[in-house]
């Protein structure tokens, strides 16, 4: 099948590449990208442990194709840290035992980079109705519930 | 899982997107793509070639004038709960839109893709038949035809939709100050996506019921009016009492096939419908239902 040229910006970082029409968002980041820090989980929309933000909303990686992503502005779990200095969210999930096997954080952090964009302030409630999108089989979730609690505090004092 | 192997084009207008339906044989278009993606990776759709309408402006946005709401079909369910606007001219629809899947399905899912998807688990149909939405649909020759949703749905996955058609948007009533709405739905626990869903629109003067349109959908292969429920509500006052027992007439209404699954079975999703059309029932008009 005819290969389609594309330019994505991922992480600041402008990338070019041809790929076939098929191949998923999370295929191009993981494999073309060498980014291995959106997993992929389900691969059925469910999960959300590949979800990326694309143009300011987070997206499911796995359930868009690359070539949608077209001139689009990509951020992963790899940009979020400034050098050593961790993401206020990635701060909290350390700090507050926000994981266990890690599997699920990529994508649980990058749902919760969305979640306090939208909504700053958010209760535990709303932290858990956020989550609806992501799963984790680990940890039970209170503390991905404390940890996105605590970042907000700190972010939005 | 990949999906099958496909061409790919990106139509800029709604014209070159009926050109390229025109001139690619089974060809499909791709909005979203969370209907039809899943879909291609289960390799339940083949086709040939997709044409991506995702940048195609002017299929997108809400705009409110002259008591109407029409909302081009490339707009998302997020774009559409998150409308203040909308909320105050049309609250069901941000409700409801609210309440599709999650965050990242509401994210990039359309409301045009959900309709001509027509999965009968699905919010929108059922909302848009309550509120008596019309489909604007484009076709080939710059051809355009309007449609209400008693022919829009036709069955399971199928709508009126022809194979070089556009749906652009849909348009539905603003609500007047004596009228309420609301969808209450049992929602699948792990998908979110309507196990039997019910939509009330009732004009009420004093507490008096002048006019009910209801739909259920979820449990049925289209959505449903609720014909005898809507007869025995109007010229009631809207008490509990009356809005009990103008739902248990649901079943009169439910005589076509039910579906059922291992999850919720025929008989179970017909017993609830009644329920969430009380549920619907009583937040539509405040009514405590303790
Ligand atoms: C995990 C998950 C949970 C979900 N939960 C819910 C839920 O709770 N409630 C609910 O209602 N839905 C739910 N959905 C479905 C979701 O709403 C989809 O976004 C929607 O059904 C399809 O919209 P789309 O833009 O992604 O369409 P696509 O997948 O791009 O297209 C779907 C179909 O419509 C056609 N099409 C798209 N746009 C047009 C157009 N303008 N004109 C003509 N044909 C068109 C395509 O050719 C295709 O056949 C869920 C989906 C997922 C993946
Ligand atoms: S891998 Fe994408 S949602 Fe699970
Ligand atoms: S930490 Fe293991 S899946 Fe969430």
């Amino acid at each position: 099948m005819e290969k389609i040229p594309i330019q994505v910006t991922v992480n600041g970082q402008s990338h070019q590449a041809e790929v076939e029409p098929r191949m998923l968002l999370v295929h191009f980041l993981r494999e073309e990208l060498g980014l291995t820090g959106t997993k992929i989980g389900c691969d059925t929309s469910q999960c959300g442990a590949c979800v990326v933000m694309m143009n300011g909303a987070t997206v499911k990686s796995c359930t868009c194709l690359a070539v949608q992503a077209d001139g689009a502005d990509i951020g992963t779990i790899e940009g979020l840290a400034n050098g050593n200095d961790l993401h206020p969210i990635q701060e909290a999930f350390w700090d507050n035992h926000g994981l266990q096997c890690g599997y699920c954080t990529a994508g649980m952090i990058m749902t919760a980079v969305e979640m306090l964009e939208r909504n700053p302030h958010p209760s535990a409630d709303e932290v858990r109705a956020g989550l609806e999108g992501n799963i984790c089989r680990c940890t039970g979730y209170q503390n991905i519930v404390k940890s996105i609690l605590a970042a907000a505090e700190k972010i939005g004092g | 899982m990949y999906a099958p192997e496909f061409e790919y084009h990106r139509a800029a207008t709604v014209a070159e997107a009926i050109q390229l339906l025109s001139s690619n044989e089974d060809a499909k278009l791709i909005a979203g793509g969370h209907s039809l993606l899943p879909l291609l990776k289960l390799r339940l759709a083949r086709p040939s070639v997709l044409v991506d309408i995702g940048r195609i402006s002017e299929l997108k946005g809400i705009t409110i004038s002259d008591g109407t709401v029409r909302i081009g079909a490339l707009t998302t369910h997020w774009e559409i709960a998150s409308s203040h606007d909308l909320e105050h001219a049309c609250g069901i629809m941000a409700e409801a839109a609210g309440g599709i899947g999650d965050t990242q399905v509401r994210n990039r899912g359309t409301i045009g893709g959900n309709v001509v998807h027509a999965d009968p688990a699905s919010d929108w149909p059922t909302v848009l038949t309550a509120l008596g939405a019309k489909f604007n649909i484009q076709g080939a020759g710059g051809s355009t035809r309007t449609v209400e949703p008693g022919d829009f749905f036709v069955g399971p996955l199928t709508t009126t939709m022809g194979e070089q058609e556009v749906l652009t948007s849909i348009e539905a009533p603003t609500l007047g100050h004596h009228q309420r709405a609301e969808y209450a739905k049992m929602a699948h626990p792990a998908s979110g996506f309507a196990v039997v869903g019910a939509a009330v629109v009732v004009t009420v003067e004093g507490d008096v019921c002048t006019a009910a349109r209801i739909a259920v959908g979820g449990l049925v292969p289209v959505p449903v009016r609720m014909t005898s429920v809507e007869t025995a509500l109007v010229g009631k006052a809207l008490n509990q009492e009356n809005i009990a027992e103008a739902a248990s007439h649901a079943s009169n209404d439910l005589q076509g096939e039910i579906l059922g699954d291992f999850f919720a079975s025929a008989e179970y999703r017909k017993a609830m419908a009644e329920v969430e059309i009380r549920h619907a029932l009583f937040h539509a008009t405040e009514v405590s239902h303790h």
